[in-house]
């Protein structure tokens, strides 16, 4: 198997089995807070891996709780763009035409737009929380999959295989969900999983500025935010966090990249 | 050619319209009520008084009303004034937009200077030293937290080696310095933000040229050229010239990147441009102040965007061509 798929896997199931299994990972109670002054912002130690914040909160703990945060955000935001980006761009590219421009020139409004504004006055105006940000980010991204999607709709409906199922009588939602689509489904999933990247970037961001997951509950993003405020003082709070989140997100686009090698060998080759 | 412009000009118009609708209904379909966050719960003002306030902004009617009133005011560069402080929105803005456009123009020079070379030597010396560490860095930079890295930043270069200024633009003291002083103290505090600012792009545009230019290496006139004997760096401008296009168009698609990333570093490094004050307006549900920074925010992008699509049309014949089809 492909080094960098592989160094990717392995990140992101330990990452996932932990924040799963976080009750059995976690060396202390992620929200139990000891403000006498030997237990605050205590440097890492034997006791506390990555050291403890202004609160005398297990950094460690709270991480890895905050990994729930980040993967199901990555995940559900990513599952819900492609859900919105397949159907859009299946029938832009399946019936061209008028319904082809709506679509194309929503896809634009999308492009044109500094999305990040859009989701910080949304998740404002709805309240900040993990499921509003999950739902907030799946309805901006989307564009990005939908021209991929229909680009490949475009190509496969002039198939000599999706003729025939059209002589045969076959209706249009089955040749595109039955015919076309299981055919377009490799590019979408590379796409997508550079995507599940980049939505936890958004989601750490969110947080960081206080939009996204409220404390206490931990998210990487918000342990940040505390780190901003005593980076002078405590380092651990900043570094450990960011690490997380960089080694997190460049897993998922090594996979990605590695799945676009391995389907597309003339690419490999112009690349390398 | 003009006829070209023209067209792209007016498609502007109709993005512009539609992205304020869809920023106005989110905003006033939301249940959050200006007059109770501007008051409070202060009892002193009586249940007639945040009517009026209503009133004055329109408030009380449908928001398809609303839209029409504000579309009507906009239309005369009037986006009204703030729920906070009553100053007109359009003033808020302007008197921010300047800091604004200094960083970003700062940081698109940064990126347009740094990466092209770095991903054009990349290409050229395929699997060298250069190209491995080049390429390591920009996956490094995909998938990097920007905001993470302005917290480095200012953690090194501000706190321990205290080389640059960690916030603000123009302190105090800059009143009492001559010219020199006041730009020389004014490129200081630009270096982080602009640091900060120009590294997504960077990574995203050294990529990209480095597979253009790759791409256009593999050419057939490549090997003509090769094959006539012109020396090595005759060869790489033949193969430049052509890369080179497809970056200035991506160019233009770096900017709505960039003016995203404003409202995040402009808070962190407290520099006093438009994304702080629209992050500022958020925060406060400032919706007068919000839509217009929104629609600058969106106007600049589809500025740029124009503008890269004309550097397209100046670099590239066909795209001219097609109009006198």
């Amino acid at each position: 198997m492909n080094k960098r798929i592989l160094f990717g896997l392995i990140v992101i199931t330990v990452m996932t089995a932990s924040a799963v299994f976080a009750p059995f990972v976690a060396t202390h109670d992620p929200l139990e807070m000891d403000l006498s002054p030997e237990e605050r912002l205590q440097a890492p130690s034997a006791e506390h891996f990555f050291g403890t914040d202004n609160l005398g909160r297990d950094v460690f703990s709270r991480m890895v709780y905050g990994a729930r945060v980040s993967l199901s955000v990555g995940f559900i935001a990513v599952f819900i763009s492609l859900v919105i980006g397949i159907i859009l761009g299946g029938l832009s590219g399946y019936y061209g035409r008028w319904v082809d421009g709506v679509i194309m020139r929503l896809v634009e409004v999308m492009y044109c737009f500094p999305t990040f504004f859009l989701i910080m006055i949304v998740i404002t105006f709805l309240g900040p929380s993990i499921v509003n940000v999950m739902i907030v980010i799946g309805l901006t991204s989307w564009a990005g999959l939908c021209r991929l999607v229909r680009a490949e709709f475009l190509t496969l409906r002039e198939r000599d295989f999706v003729y025939s199922a059209r002589v045969q009588g076959v209706s249009n939602k089955r040749i595109i969900f039955r015919h076309i689509l299981p055919n377009a489904m490799a590019p979408i999933y590379v796409s997508a999983t550079l995507s599940v990247g980049g939505a936890i970037l958004i989601e750490s961001a969110l947080s960081f500025l206080g939009l996204g997951v409220q404390i206490p509950t931990p998210s990487w993003g918000n342990i940040l935010t505390a780190g901003r405020i005593y980076i002078n003082y405590a380092w651990w709070l900043t570094l450990f966090p960011g690490l997380a989140i960089l080694v997190t997100v460049l897993s998922f686009n090594l996979i990605g990249e590695g799945l676009r090698e391995k389907m597309d060998p003339k690419l490999k080759e112009r690349m390398n | 050619m003009t006829r070209y412009i023209i067209k792209r000009l007016l498609l502007i118009v109709p993005m512009l319209i539609g992205i304020s609708f869809i920023l106005f209904v989110v905003m006033h379909l939301a249940p959050s009520d200006p007059a109770s966050i501007k008051y409070g719960l202060n009892p002193e003002v009586s249940e007639s008084a945040r009517a009026d306030f209503n009133r004055m902004y329109d408030l009380d009617k449908p928001v398809l009303v609303q839209y029409v009133l504000w579309m009507k005011r906009f239309v005369s560069f009037d986006f009204g004034r703030s729920f906070i402080d009553g100053r007109p929105v359009m003033q808020k803005i302007g008197s921010r937009l300047p800091a604004t456009i200094l960083l970003q123009v700062c940081s698109i020079l940064v990126i347009f200077f740094a990466a092209i070379p770095i991903g054009v030597i990349g290409a050229v010396k395929r699997g060298s030293v250069f190209d491995n560490v080049t390429t390591v860095l920009v996956f490094i930079g995909y998938a990097m937290p920007t905001f993470w890295l302005a917290l480095l930043l200012i953690f090194f270069f501000g706190f321990k080696l205290q080389w640059f200024p960690i916030s603000g633009m123009s302190p105090w003291y800059t009143a009492y310095m001559d010219g020199f002083g006041k730009a020389k103290d004014l490129l200081w505090h630009l270096v982080l933000p602009v640091a900060t600012t120009a590294f997504g792009g960077l990574a995203a545009l050294s990529r990209y040229s480095r597979s253009s230019m790759i791409e256009a290496l593999g050419e057939k006139y490549i090997l003509t050229a090769r094959a006539k004997g012109l020396p090595e760096k005759r060869v790489v401008m033949h193969a430049l010239r052509n890369a080179l296009m497809p970056i200035v168009t991506i160019m233009g698609l770096t900017l709505p990147a960039l003016i995203s990333g404003s409202f995040i570093f402009e808070t962190i490094f407290a520099w006093p441009g438009m994304g702080r004050l629209g992050y500022e307006a958020i925060m406060n549900y400032d919706y007068p102040v919000v839509m217009g920074v929104a629609v600058i925010a969106t106007f600049l992008t589809l500025l740029g965007i124009f503008i890269s699509d004309m550097m397209y049309a100046v670099v590239d014949p066909r795209v001219r061509l097609e109009e006198h089809k």
